[in-house]
């Protein structure tokens, strides 16, 4: 990918105008922040996880379009998945982002979310797509707060 | 500024400076992030590689005819630098890395020295973190307090409680000349006139404002005056802090080492009188040299002439942008360099800094090291295009149109 608006495709635009889940649960299981100190963006995320099931996640925040998207995007996929998928998920989003992993054949679990291959060619911008899995590996793991430094 | 100026020829100019014929994304590089870091110009690059291929070795070292001559082209660099913002004496200028390490020497050593529990550090609310951060840890060490000079919405400094705001208890005043985020022009000879009437020293952070207008510390009257050579079309690793030679005196040394000291033994070492003692160790020759010699390069152009052509392209591309639906300036000062900020409605400044990139126009998209601006205006961050003396005003029409383009596929 040479050109960046390839990246800015219409699920990814349209998640950022109208993103999902947005809001925060109160009360909630399992609760993380997230930040990426070099831009700013910042995450809140809150989750109820029952019998070892994501029932509910919402997250709020100020970010860019990836970060906003992802988070959307995010939040929809894990709901209703046990919390070890949701763990293999952010594994492999991780993955496929930095470019370790090929989105065709070795993430079976992310569906559409490889829409965000394209962002292993923008280096400076993987951490705003990866800042809402990280701040979900942080509260699965009972961790108050995650960075992307 | 002499009416009658002839304009700079451009595309003359741009020859010297190769990277502005590289291709981005398959389309031309359009360097619009001159206050991140400027370009230099190949003299300033060829005089380096001489040095570094032909002279180098070390300076103030022993009685080689490399190393007198090594020093004798590092000291005329000084004596460059002195004249170009108008310095009494070239024991007035220290080499540092930068304005932050500038900075930094001037809040552990005349701070330091001066500032005592109870006491206020009055900054203004448009400084670089440069110009905040070693003020906070100083005034954490002596139990001081920072004291703030507040803003317009426009990006106007607030002048009319100045003088209250200035206590017996104010024991320096830091501002910045050119706003890094507004490109607010500020009347620093005004500040530093009613500051001294109260015989509180100025600290002028002159990154952004010696690139871009004549600049001569003794009409100002400035304490001290700091400066970034890479901002100034030099390279990076060397930066220039003006003192007043009175205050440079009574200041302890910083960093000690050798080259500082007269003589050293066991019982007692002396130390070699300003600017010596503040440049511990081997300095960064080359980039001393490299930075002389793109002084000589803006010097010739005239600092006149630059500011006028960057003056016209601001204006140019203020009136264009602001016409962009959803666009929002930051910074509206009656007087301004160079510096445009900018927000869209629904638009976050990465996406468009990621997007411009794509379309080979290069800016800074983010909070530029000023977060307390930021937080002023109440954006996250700001994507802003900063214009130098090579810029053209068809570059400024390919911003436009790719900010334009960014605009329709967000919509
Ligand atoms: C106004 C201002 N002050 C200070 C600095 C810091 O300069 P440097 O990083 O070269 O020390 C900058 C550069 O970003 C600046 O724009």
């Amino acid at each position: 990918m040479t050109d960046p608006r390839e990246l800015y495709q219409q699920v990814i635009l349209e998640h950022n105008k109208k993103p999902r889940n947005f809001g925060k649960l109160a009360p909630c299981t399992h609760h993380a922040e997230g930040f990426n100190p070099l831009c700013g963006d910042q995450l809140d995320l809150t989750l109820v996880i029952e019998d070892g099931i994501v029932q509910d996640i919402k997250f709020q925040g100020s970010g860019c379009a990836i970060d906003t998207a992802s988070a959307s995007l995010m939040t929809g996929a894990v709901k209703g998945r046990p919390v070890a998928e949701a763990e293999a998920m952010a594994e492999q989003f991780r993955g496929m982002v930095r470019g370790e992993l090929d989105p065709a054949t070795e993430a079976p679990l992310l569906g559409k979310l490889t829409l965000f291959s394209g962002v292993k060619d923008l280096p400076s911008r993987v951490k705003c797509a990866v800042l809402p899995w990280a701040t979900l590996h942080a509260a699965l793991k009972g961790e108050e707060e995650a960075s992307t430094e | 500024m002499s009416v009658d100026l002839k304009p700079l020829d451009v595309a003359v100019v741009r020859q010297d400076f190769p990277l502005l014929s590289r291709i981005l994304h398959g389309k031309p590089v359009i360097y619009l992030d001159s206050a991140v870091s400027g370009q230099m110009p190949v003299q300033a690059i060829d005089r380096m590689t001489k040095y570094q291929r032909d002279e180098h070795t070390n300076v103030h070292r022993g009685v080689s005819t490399l190393s007198q001559e090594a020093t004798d082209f590092y000291e005329a660099a000084r004596e460059k630098v002195r004249k170009f913002i108008g310095a009494g004496s070239i024991k007035e200028i220290v080499w540092t890395r930068g304005t932050t390490e500038a900075i930094n020497l001037v809040a552990q050593t005349f701070g330091r020295m001066t500032v005592k529990a109870g006491d206020e550090i009055l900054l203004s609310a448009m400084e670089h973190h440069a110009n905040i951060v070693p003020w906070q840890m100083l005034a954490q060490e002596k139990g001081a307090t920072i004291k703030v000079i507040p803003m317009t919405d426009d990006g106007e400094l607030i002048l009319d409680s100045l003088d209250e705001l200035i206590t017996d208890r104010t024991k320096l005043l830091g501002v910045v000349h050119v706003s890094n985020v507004l490109g607010t022009v500020n009347p620093v000879k005004e500040i530093i006139a009613r500051a001294h009437a109260k015989g509180v020293p100025v600290l002028v952070d002159g990154a952004q404002a010696v690139p871009h207008l004549p600049v001569d510390v003794r009409d100002l009257d400035a304490d001290f005056y700091v400066f970034s050579g890479h901002k100034l079309s030099g390279p990076t690793g060397i930066g220039v802090l003006y003192g007043k030679l009175a205050h440079l005196e009574a200041m302890p040394p910083w960093h000690g080492g050798g080259s500082m000291i007269r003589s050293v033994s066991w019982e007692k070492t002396t130390y070699l009188p300003a600017p010596g003692k503040f440049e511990a160790g081997t300095p960064p020759i080359a980039a001393a040299i490299g930075l002389g010699a793109a002084i000589d390069y803006v010097t010739a152009l005239g600092l006149d002439r630059i500011a006028a052509h960057e003056h016209e392209l601001l204006a140019y591309a203020t009136e264009r942008l602001a016409g962009l639906p959803g666009l929002r300036i930051l910074g509206n000062a009656k007087d301004k360099a160079s510096v445009l900020s900018f927000v869209v409605e629904g638009i976050h400044a990465h996406d468009m800094g990621s997007l411009l990139d794509g379309e080979g126009v290069v800016v800074r998209a983010g909070h530029h090291c000023a977060q307390p601006v930021m937080t002023r205006f109440c954006v996250p961050a700001t994507t802003r295009a900063s214009f130098a003396y090579f810029n053209t005003r068809e570059e400024v029409d390919i911003l436009v149109s790719a900010v334009l383009k960014a605009i329709e596929l967000f919509k």
